[in-house]
């Protein structure tokens, strides 16, 4: 066994020194793609763009695949913007997606501002940044003067985040008749990122509401966050295995209306996070028990709302692409990080597609209105992208 | 020529002027060159991303502007680095006809522009604004590509989200509505049809602009209203809506200074046309007041709206452009 991977090993790399040789000059060309690529990244992340709420968004896009010449731009009953860059066999499809929705709110102030090394504002990073490159992925492979043998199809995928529950990729995949043969995810940031596995997951809310004709005499009168932080302490007291890895988030909490009034109304959100399908049902009938149990001893009425859930799943870490892909970071200097993904990858995996999803630059401040991104790493992260659509499309990623 | 049908041949909407290749294909057949002057003083947040925008769209994607330069008022922040480095040209005002002095003020840098760049036609864009975006400079210039009767376009800012009804009020800013459009009534009606006669994004043809005075400070915009509309009529200014414009907001202090300063170049012009005689010497201070401890205090501030002379009347400009 050891024996054919590494003869397997062997003869990709082998295969793969042109790519990784190409690697620096791609680097280097992306350059001229500055200006273009940032006024992209802000006319971009200047447009609101939350969950449900991402037309005008999805309109930028389309005009630049309108404009890159791209077949069929256009966007999907599910405010997906879609476009093909026609290769010259079509033998494989290969989606780019990066996601389009942010968790930032209309009335937010998206102005970013931009400084010579880097970019600033809300979504910035995400996923403006992973936008802004697969709108101008075209004119990059058009500067480098490459030419795919396979169809690319560019995608900014709409409703993916939160309640979104990737809601337009999977649309899609579950719609469209061109058989996509990989998929990559495009995120601004990290840079390093390589996502090729996700963990299973459940994500929802948690909502109390004491009625109005709540009697306040009886044990627990102490309104809304009281109760819901009565969930809490039993949540925090599931016993979770180190094996496999499995973690309980408690992402946000809301409730109450001033100081001096009784709750009457309470939000926990949260994500149930597993690497075994399994365990996440069983944390997930835990968790039914608890709000039963303090429902009924409080009177409060608590309801439980799973609204997103993701099976663990994806393709393995000696998988040709993965291991392409961790060859192409190596020669870029770029430090692998595995991290497995809730996101666009989950999708794929739903449809049996090998998948991985990569960052593009390094960031901070994620999901604040001061989110920002270093500007200089973008340039290696075009090479990294445009390399991996090499390997994909020149077959070495394939398990075949 | 009457306010109504100006208001409707010569006022656009940007949208109008969407089809960026088309736009570029008559440029080219006129052989026209289009400067981008962006007059800054410490806009360090915002001029990298206009630079950008601008290069990258209407540079790079549609050859619209021919050059993109920063005219800074030597700023204290890194304005000038921030420009250079998205690829800019920057001029320091000062360096800019060096024998002819330095003085404080937007006017100076929109006039040594007229001396520094080369285009057919100037365009002028404020460097805080915040949405950026194509249309700032394209539907400005558009009506002076497509139509040769135009030589000074004006931008307004004129599309609320939402309305309720039918009609609804549409102008300016304050100093627009209590100073600029009452005197306009007074003395210029036809010039009240220019929704905000005050903003700081306009084109012009280089043959107009070197013809005009310009006043260093607050009043440059009304004063070339003024004499563009005295000398070649209200058919030579067109306004064109950008729609919503996000920038800085202003004390009413500062607007104070600002209609100040306006005022002095309004009364300056009119005497200079012989519209009104005969006016006493005018102080050039303005006097605000605050309370500090429950005392009122008077805080006087000097404000001189000098003026430099039409550029046609510089000999290194005329050097310069042998065909001015």
């Amino acid at each position: 066994m050891a024996d054919v991977s590494s003869e397997q090993e062997n003869r990709v790399a082998d295969s793969f020194e042109e790519i990784l040789t190409m690697l620096p000059f791609i680097k280097e060309a992306s350059q001229a793609l500055r200006e273009i690529l940032l006024a992209n990244l802000v006319m971009i992340g200047e447009i609101p763009s939350p969950t449900f709420e991402e037309d005008r968004r999805v309109e930028f896009i389309q005009n630049r695949f309108v404009e890159a010449g791209l077949h069929n731009a256009s966007a999907d009953e599910m405010g997906n913007a879609l476009g093909i860059l026609p290769g010259t066999t079509g033998e494989q499809n290969i989606l780019v997606v990066a996601r389009v929705d942010t968790v930032h709110p209309l009335s937010l102030d998206h102005t970013i501002t931009l400084r010579p090394q880097s970019a600033t504002g809300p979504g910035v990073g995400d996923n403006a940044l992973g936008v802004a490159v697969v709108v101008t992925l075209p004119i990059l492979l058009e500067l480098l003067d490459l030419e795919l043998q396979s169809n690319l199809v560019l995608m900014g995928a709409s409703r993916s985040l939160g309640r979104g529950d990737l809601e337009g990729l999977r649309f899609f995949l579950s719609n469209t008749e061109i058989p996509i043969s990989v998929g990559i995810g495009v995120e601004g940031f990290p840079l390093g990122q390589l996502s090729h596995d996700s963990i299973g997951m459940y994500r929802g809310e948690i909502v109390c509401t004491v009625p109005e004709e709540y009697d306040w005499t009886r044990f627990g009168a102490t309104g809304a966050i009281v109760t819901i932080n009565e969930v809490i302490n039993q949540i925090q007291e599931i016993r979770l295995p180190r094996r496999p890895r499995s973690t309980i988030v408690l992402g946000s909490i809301m409730g109450g209306q001033a100081y001096n009034t009784i709750a009457t109304n309470a939000v926990l959100r949260f994500e149930i996070r597993t690497e075994s399908e399994q365990i996440g049902e069983e944390i997930f009938h835990q968790m039914e028990a608890i709000i039963s149990d303090v429902s009924s001893q409080t009177g409060a009425d608590i309801s439980l709302d799973v609204f997103a859930r993701r099976r663990p799943g994806g393709i393995h870490y000696r998988h040709p692409l993965a291991r392409a892909t961790r060859r192409i970071m190596s020669a870029l200097d770029i430090q692998p990080r595995k991290s497995p993904s809730t996101s666009e990858l989950s999708a794929f995996i739903g449809y049996d597609i090998p998948a991985i999803t990569i960052g593009i630059t390094y960031g901070e401040r994620q999901n604040t209105p001061e989110e920002e991104i270093i500007i200089e790493p973008i340039f290696t992260g075009l090479a990294q992208l445009t390399g991996v659509l090499l390997a994909i499309d020149r077959g070495f990623c394939s398990e075949n | 020529m009457k306010i109504e049908s100006w208001l409707k041949s010569n006022t656009f909407h940007h949208s109008a002027f969407w089809d960026l290749n088309a736009l570029v294909e008559e440029k080219q057949k006129q052989d026209l060159k289009i400067s981008l002057c962006i007059p800054t003083l410490n806009e360090e947040k915002t001029i990298g991303k206009e630079i950008v925008i601008f290069k990258s769209e209407l540079m790079q994607r549609y050859p619209l502007l021919d050059e993109i330069a920063v005219i800074d008022s030597d700023s204290s922040d890194q304005t000038r680095e921030v420009a250079s480095a998205f690829g800019a040209q920057v001029f320091l005002s000062k360096d800019i006809l060096k024998k002819y002095g330095e003085k404080r003020g937007k006017g100076e840098n929109l006039w040594k522009a007229i001396y520094q760049l080369e285009g057919d036609i100037l365009v002028y864009i404020d460097a805080d604004i915040k949405n950026i975006h194509p249309r700032f400079v394209y539907g400005l210039v558009a009506p002076l590509i497509y139509r040769p009767e135009i030589h000074y376009v004006k931008a307004f800012y004129d599309r609320p989200l939402a309305s309720s009804q039918g009609s609804r009020p549409s102008g300016g800013g304050r100093v627009t509505e209590i100073l600029i459009r009452p005197l306009f009534s007074l003395f210029f009606p036809e010039l009240t049809a220019l929704i905000q006669p005050l903003s700081g994004e306009y084109a012009v043809r280089r043959q107009v602009l070197d013809k005009i005075p310009f006043p260093i400070g607050y009043g440059v915009e009304t004063s070339h209203l003024i004499d563009v509309y005295h000398r070649w009529g209200l058919q030579a200014i067109a306004q064109t809506d950008l729609d919503r414009r996000v920038h800085r907001n202003q004390h009413t202090r500062d607007l104070g200074k600002m209609a100040f300063g306006i005022l002095q170049t309004f009364l300056k012009r009119v005497e200079a046309l012989g519209i009104l005689s005969n006016l006493p010497e005018l102080s050039t201070t303005l006097r605000q007041f605050q309370v500090n401890n429950n005392l009122f205090e008077e805080i006087p501030l000097k404000i001189i709206e000098e003026e430099r002379p039409p550029m046609i009347e510089i000999p290194e400009y005329r050097k310069k452009f042998a065909h001015a």
